[in-house]
């Protein structure tokens, strides 16, 4: 008898903590649950939930809209989607890392408390990001119909886009929240670092207007993924006289920049995570 | 007693060791580790597990035990997964699940399917199956009429026992349970005991985190006791048993005891020495079970005194009073004292006492209705009971068996209800 269970049930070493603890299906079933969960918590929490998640990227984009069209205007096609479009995906950027340093903080008590691959603690923050991203992009899609601009093929050109987006922005959530569970200024230096990031990924002042200053700096700056994808998704979507990434960057070839960044931060991020995982309950 | 099921090991342990590094300076910001690049470089070692192996046999109910600070604990959560080991292996054969807390990440303002079905997925099941299982857990949990509720309006105890019918629908192999799962009221708690129970009838395997012996005999095929991080035995619940108290006395005679410095009562007399004799008159601090022993008072009088009481409670680790021997029901009449006298109160008992440690506390008081109390004499003495043999029972007074054929007559009486 003892045979045919042992066989049913083979010996099985016991691991430690680790990022994926070996199953990755799980790792992702569990992400998924908990970011629908907190998705129905911010979004039926409050009558107006949704309004609320709106209400930040929108106001920025008035007010940013009324100076740069009637005080300081800025000349590029369609403006103001290109703005919006900017916006919405720096929003996404922020909130899916800035989110996510002080995630596994937050969680203490899973953490130690329940057997979890606790890599889906900081993908869960990025998924849920995710799902706000494709809410605030119907706003972008309807302003920019209203805008007369026509839809087209292009557009799905947002997919593979916002992928790329996501795994740059997951690496970064992973690295950062597990560099804060040791580092607790790692929170005030993020906040600074976004900062710096909206202002140095061309979402306020187009490439298009760089460029008439300086070439190289105009160039330098579409290199940071996060503006290599707001380049070629305006390019794509909101108007082709906009350059695309490889334009902007004046070569195909320097196309794998802004790619190699993009897997080294998610390769860096996957590392870093790993790293910590198995002290991760014990340093809390 | 109890015997373990015959079958191969569910859990092995082998040569575990962990340790806990903190630093001696701890740098929590990227900014002082930047300015003070050696600082936090010096880390203090705590070995909380050193060296562990045993194994767990498929069906068995395992408990370990330890006092608080022993690592058994961590070593439940190396088991879980949860913490890495340093050094050593362990191995399962099944499927594992932990208990450690109930309803670890439910979410107040969710209702209770959301909550029941990603507590379920963090458990380890599909969510499928999760779905599939929530009318059962319900069910279980007895709260169908409250579901569409919020977790944060669910009175503590719904909160538990939806917190515990999750745990329990997990169907696992083996189950790591830690003693603060068997928390909440009485009746609750037999509740988790019957499931535990249940579940080892049906085979599964169990390892029990306690520091409760009681808990361990009643339940535990085997048990393990933990020291500093170090087994000390493994074995019957008897054994282990009788070791924990060994462990927990010599502990406890080398503190001293409390210094009462506010005495309660008027301070008209003074208790100003109290012991326990054996049967041979000899001062001892353990008995033996069924054995009988005596409880000396010497009361010092500041003031005259007529037929004072004097009661002593015998009270175990829970401040239970086992037994309580007082002058006031059989021996109303103590005599007259003056001022200046010394009465010498003595009181001999049988020593039917469960296995444990006791306190007795003296209370000396006038005679008279309101019993005005003279002088407290407590927490300067404790004594250990050890048993040859141990039903698990508070008290062990004498008994007695008998087994016969029954008779036709021996009907059982049929309720009429």
């Amino acid at each position: 008898m003892a045979t045919v269970e042992e066989a049913l049930s083979p010996r099985e070493p016991i691991r430690g903590p680790s990022a994926l603890a070996g199953d990755l299906r799980r790792t992702l079933t569990l992400t998924m649950a908990i970011a629908k969960n907190d998705f129905k918590l911010r979004f039926f929490g409050s009558v107006l939930g949704y309004v609320w998640t709106l209400m930040r990227p929108l106001m920025l984009f008035g007010v940013l809209y009324v100076i740069f069209t009637q005080f300081v205007p800025v000349d590029a096609p369609s403006f103001g989607v290109a703005l919006l479009l900017g916006i919405v995906l720096f929003t996404f950027f922020s909130e899916a890392t800035g989110g996510a340093v002080m995630s596994v903080m937050d969680r203490e008590n899973l953490v130690r408390k329940i057997h979890f691959p606790r890599m889906v603690i900081p993908l869960a923050v990025v998924l849920m990001a995710c799902f706000n991203l494709g809410l605030n992009l119907v706003v972008v899609i309807i302003f920019a119909i209203a805008s007369g601009i026509t839809p087209g093929f292009g557009w799905l050109a947002m997919f593979p886009l916002v992928a790329l987006l996501t795994v740059f922005a997951s690496g970064l959530a992973m690295m950062l929240s597990a560099l804060y569970v040791r580092y607790r200024d790692v929170e005030p230096i993020w906040d600074v670092v976004l900062q710096v990031t909206f202002y140095g990924s061309l979402i306020l002042v187009p490439y298009e207007v760089i460029r008439l200053k300086s070439e190289f700096v105009a160039s330098a700056l579409v290199a940071n993924p996060l503006a290599a994808v707001l380049q070629e998704a305006r390019h794509l979507v909101v108007d082709p006289s906009y350059a695309s990434a490889a334009g902007a960057l004046s070569s195909p070839a320097l196309l794998l920049v802004p790619l190699a960044i993009t897997a080294a931060t998610f390769a860096l991020g996957l590392w870093v995570f790993n790293r910590e995982a198995p002290r991760i309950a014990e340093a809390l | 007693m109890q015997t373990a099921p015959e079958r191969g090991p569910a859990i092995i342990v082998e040569h575990v060791s962990k340790r806990f590094r903190t630093p001696v300076e701890a740098s929590h910001t990227l900014k002082e580790r930047v300015l003070h690049p050696l600082r936090g470089r010096q880390h203090r070692a705590f070995e909380a597990l050193k060296d562990v192996s045993f194994d767990v046999r498929r069906g068995e109910f395992f408990g370990i035990v330890g006092r608080n600070g022993s690592g058994k604990s961590t070593l439940l959560k190396c088991l879980a997964g949860i913490y890495g080991v340093d050094e050593g292996k362990m191995f399962r054969h099944g499927r594992m699940s932990t208990f450690i807390e109930l309803g670890v990440g439910f979410n107040p303002d969710l209702a209770a399917y959301d909550n029941v079905v990603l507590n379920g997925i963090m458990m380890g099941l599909k969510p499928a199956e999760a779905k599939a299982r929530y009318r059962r857990i319900i069910e279980f949990a007895e709260l169908e009429d409250f579901q569409e509720l919020k977790l944060k309006n669910y009175s503590s105890g719904m909160h538990v026992r939806l917190a515990f019918s999750v745990a329990i629908q997990v169907d696992a192999d083996i189950l790591l349970i830690d003693e603060v799962l068997a928390v909440g009221d009485a009746a609750f708690q037999q509740k988790c005991f019957d499931v535990f129970n249940r579940m080892r009838n049906e085979g599964r395997t169990i390892l029990f985190v306690t520091h409760d012996m009681g808990a361990v005999n009643r339940f535990c095929h085997r048990a393990l006791l933990l020291d500093h991080g170090e087994v000390v035995v493994i074995g019957d619940p008897r054994t282990v048993g009788d070791r924990y108290l060994e462990l927990n006395f010599n502990e406890l005679a080398q503190l001293h005891p409390e210094q009462v410095t506010e005495r309660a009562g008027d301070g008209s007399a003074r208790i100003i020495d109290a012991w326990l004799e054996d049967e041979h008159g000899e001062r001892h601090t353990q008995f033996l079970q069924g054995t009988r022993s005596t409880f000396h008072a010497i009361v010092e009088f500041c003031e005259d005194q007529t037929d004072p009481s004097l009661t002593v409670a015998f009270q175990n680790d829970h401040r239970q009073n086992v037994l309580i021997v007082t002058t006031l029901i059989d021996h109303v009449h103590t005599g007259t004292f003056r001022a200046g006298e010394r009465a010498h109160f003595c009181v001999g008992f049988e020593t039917i006492l469960g296995p444990g440690r006791y306190e007795p506390l003296a209370n000396l008081a006038r005679r008279g209705e309101g019993h005005d109390l003279i002088d407290r004499w407590e927490k300067q003495l404790s004594f250990v009971v050890r048993g040859l043999r141990s039903s698990g029972g508070v008290v062990d007074v004498p008994y007695e068996w008998t087994i016969r054929q029954a008779s036709p007559d021996d009907q059982p009486i049929q309720s009429t209800a």
